[in-house]
């Protein structure tokens, strides 16, 4: 199995998933680039099903209430804030 | 170059306010590490002015042990990068091979130590980025077991192969440094209890007699000439202390870094999706909606080769991808870990370079990912495994220091110092 090429659409549609506005220049670069490591993952092509037996422990704390950050302090990081809220873009 | 070798984003004094073993010493913390009040940028113009609110459980460990911290290191741009060159703020140089990378992506924390600037550091290893700028500058760095030290404000790239550990000068400064750090955290659900009587520093004898030591082969020669020379002599060094050495071939660890960088890049693209100008990051303020000022903020704040990571691990979970690429990253990861637990039934200790090159000139690959991908052949498998691995200095070739990696099993931390304290 080989992959398919990576085109320009391909390379703006996974940006658009990951909601990065990319320059057209890198757009380009990343489309050749990603066809050269995308090549290389294909080795994994040759990889038998393994039938991993984890031994997994679920680990719980009690759902209690803790000193937490302050609003004040939450809100530090924030470049745009409204009052004690964040302030983002609008939705739509 | 805001300090000598550029080791340093921020340079800090925060005091430690308790007695212990590390009073009196100067730590240097890896700039994903959260501090206090004290900016933490990941090496990302995207949190260039970022303050967290809380310190990482490991800084509170070290400054309770009494140990003063001097600075923020320098590092890959989120730790995506093995020569600190993807750092937002410049290259780190090697002090012990001017003009050549320090390695990555925790080369601040190793230069520090290194040049003196710092007695120990800390650092993170997602596939290799203790151990990779430890054997670049010469110096003692350990990748931890998985869960044996808390993560907890650690900004995370990709958490299931991630740890923190520490780098120091010699392997017993190391271990006394990850005495301090090493234990649960009822802030990390991953932490465990390591089932050591005593302190990794009391398991520092030198004495290799009776230990097996299993040469990865395939890792050995996939090696540059220079490195391989180095290698063999130390393993000839740990004979005549009278350890037995077997040879080893591994068949999953060819597929290991195809696996790891489809693992790493994928979690990287969940956990960087948090970075969206609104709660902290780059400004917002932009035009348009939520999703077009989003894009445009990830746009400006992110370097290439995160832009890189972020799209390919978004590809490998993408409708259709999915089986094709995680799924079988994940087959492999197992396939390593059994390799692994199967190679531990014949010998102790695993070998190999912990590079597979000596460190290149500042600039010589940037524009060569897959190129820069492969020189973390040697180092990924450890992570996949979960196992504890460290890089001990062994000499150096054409003026470039040479690194030896010892691999353990999970929480045989004892057995990479008593090893490691071997060779030097």
């Amino acid at each position: 199995m080989t992959t398919e090429t990576v085109n320009a659409d391909d390379v703006r549609h996974v940006a658009d998933l990951a909601r990065i506005d990319l320059e057209d220049a890198e757009i380009e670069l990343f489309e050749e680039q990603f066809a050269e490591i995308l090549e290389y993952f294909d080795s994994l092509d040759e990889v038998p099903a393994v039938d991993a037996d984890e031994e997994l422990v679920n680990v719980m704390r009690s759902d209690e209430p803790h000193e937490s950050l302050s609003q004040a302090t939450a809100l530090k990081n924030a470049p745009e804030t409204d009052d004690d809220y964040f302030k983002g873009p609008r939705v739509s | 170059m805001s300090s000598e070798y550029n080791a340093f984003i921020t340079d800090a004094t925060i005091e430690g306010d308790g007695e212990g073993v590390l009073s009196g010493a100067t730590v240097a913390v890896k700039d994903n590490i959260s501090t206090k009040d004290v900016r933490t940028t990941c090496g990302s113009a995207m949190l260039e002015s970022y303050e967290p609110p809380y310190d990482a459980t490991v800084v509170r460990r070290v400054l309770d042990a009494g140990a003063t911290i001097v600075g923020k290191a320098n590092m890959d741009e989120f730790g995506m990068g093995g020569t600190t060159e993807t750092s937002a703020f410049d290259p780190t140089e090697n002090p012990r091979a001017p003009g050549h990378v320090a390695g990555g992506s925790s080369g601040g924390s190793a230069a520090a130590v290194a040049a003196g600037a710092a007695d120990l550091a800390l650092g993170s290893d997602t596939g290799g980025s203790i151990r990779n700028p430890a054997a670049f500058c010469g110096v003692v760095g350990l990748k931890p077991t998985y869960g044996l030290v808390s993560r907890y404000g650690l900004i995370a790239y990709a958490n299931s192969l991630e740890q923190i550990g520490p780098i120091g000068p010699t392997v017993e400064s190391t271990a006394r440094l990850l005495d301090v750090i090493a234990g649960p955290d009822e802030h990390d659900g991953t932490t465990r209890t390591a089932d050591l009587e005593g302190s990794y520093v009391d398991t520092i004898d030198g004495d290799v007699s009776g230990t097996t030591v299993g040469v990865l082969r395939n890792l050995t020669e996939g090696s540059d000439e220079r490195v391989q020379t180095r290698f063999e002599a130390a393993i000839d060094d740990l004979r005549a202390q009278g350890a037995s050495i077997v040879e080893i071939e591994l068949e999953s660890i060819e597929h290991a870094l195809a696996a790891y960088y489809v693992i790493a890049m994928s979690e990287a693209s969940s956990n960087l999706a948090r970075f969206d100008g609104v709660r902290y990051g780059v400004s917002g303020g932009y035009d348009g909606d939520w999703n077009e000022a989003f894009a445009s903020t990830r746009n400006e704040g992110f370097g290439e080769e995160v832009k890189r990571r972020i799209l390919l691990g978004t590809y490998a979970l993408s409708a259709g991808y999915h089986d094709k690429y995680y799924k079988k990253a994940q087959d492999a990861r197992a396939w390593v870990k059994s390799d692994f637990t199967e190679a531990f039934t014949q010998a102790d200790v695993l070998a190999s370079p912990t590079m597979p090159v000596l460190a290149p000139k500042i600039g010589e690959n940037l524009d060569d990912p897959l190129a820069l991908y492969q020189i973390d052949a040697n180092t990924v498998p450890v992570n996949l495994a979960n196992v504890p691995a460290i890089s001990v200095p062994i000499g150096e070739a054409d003026g470039r220091p040479v690194g030896l990696q010892l691999i353990a099993p999970a929480f045989g931390e004892g057995r990479l110092f008593r090893t490691a304290s071997a060779l030097e």
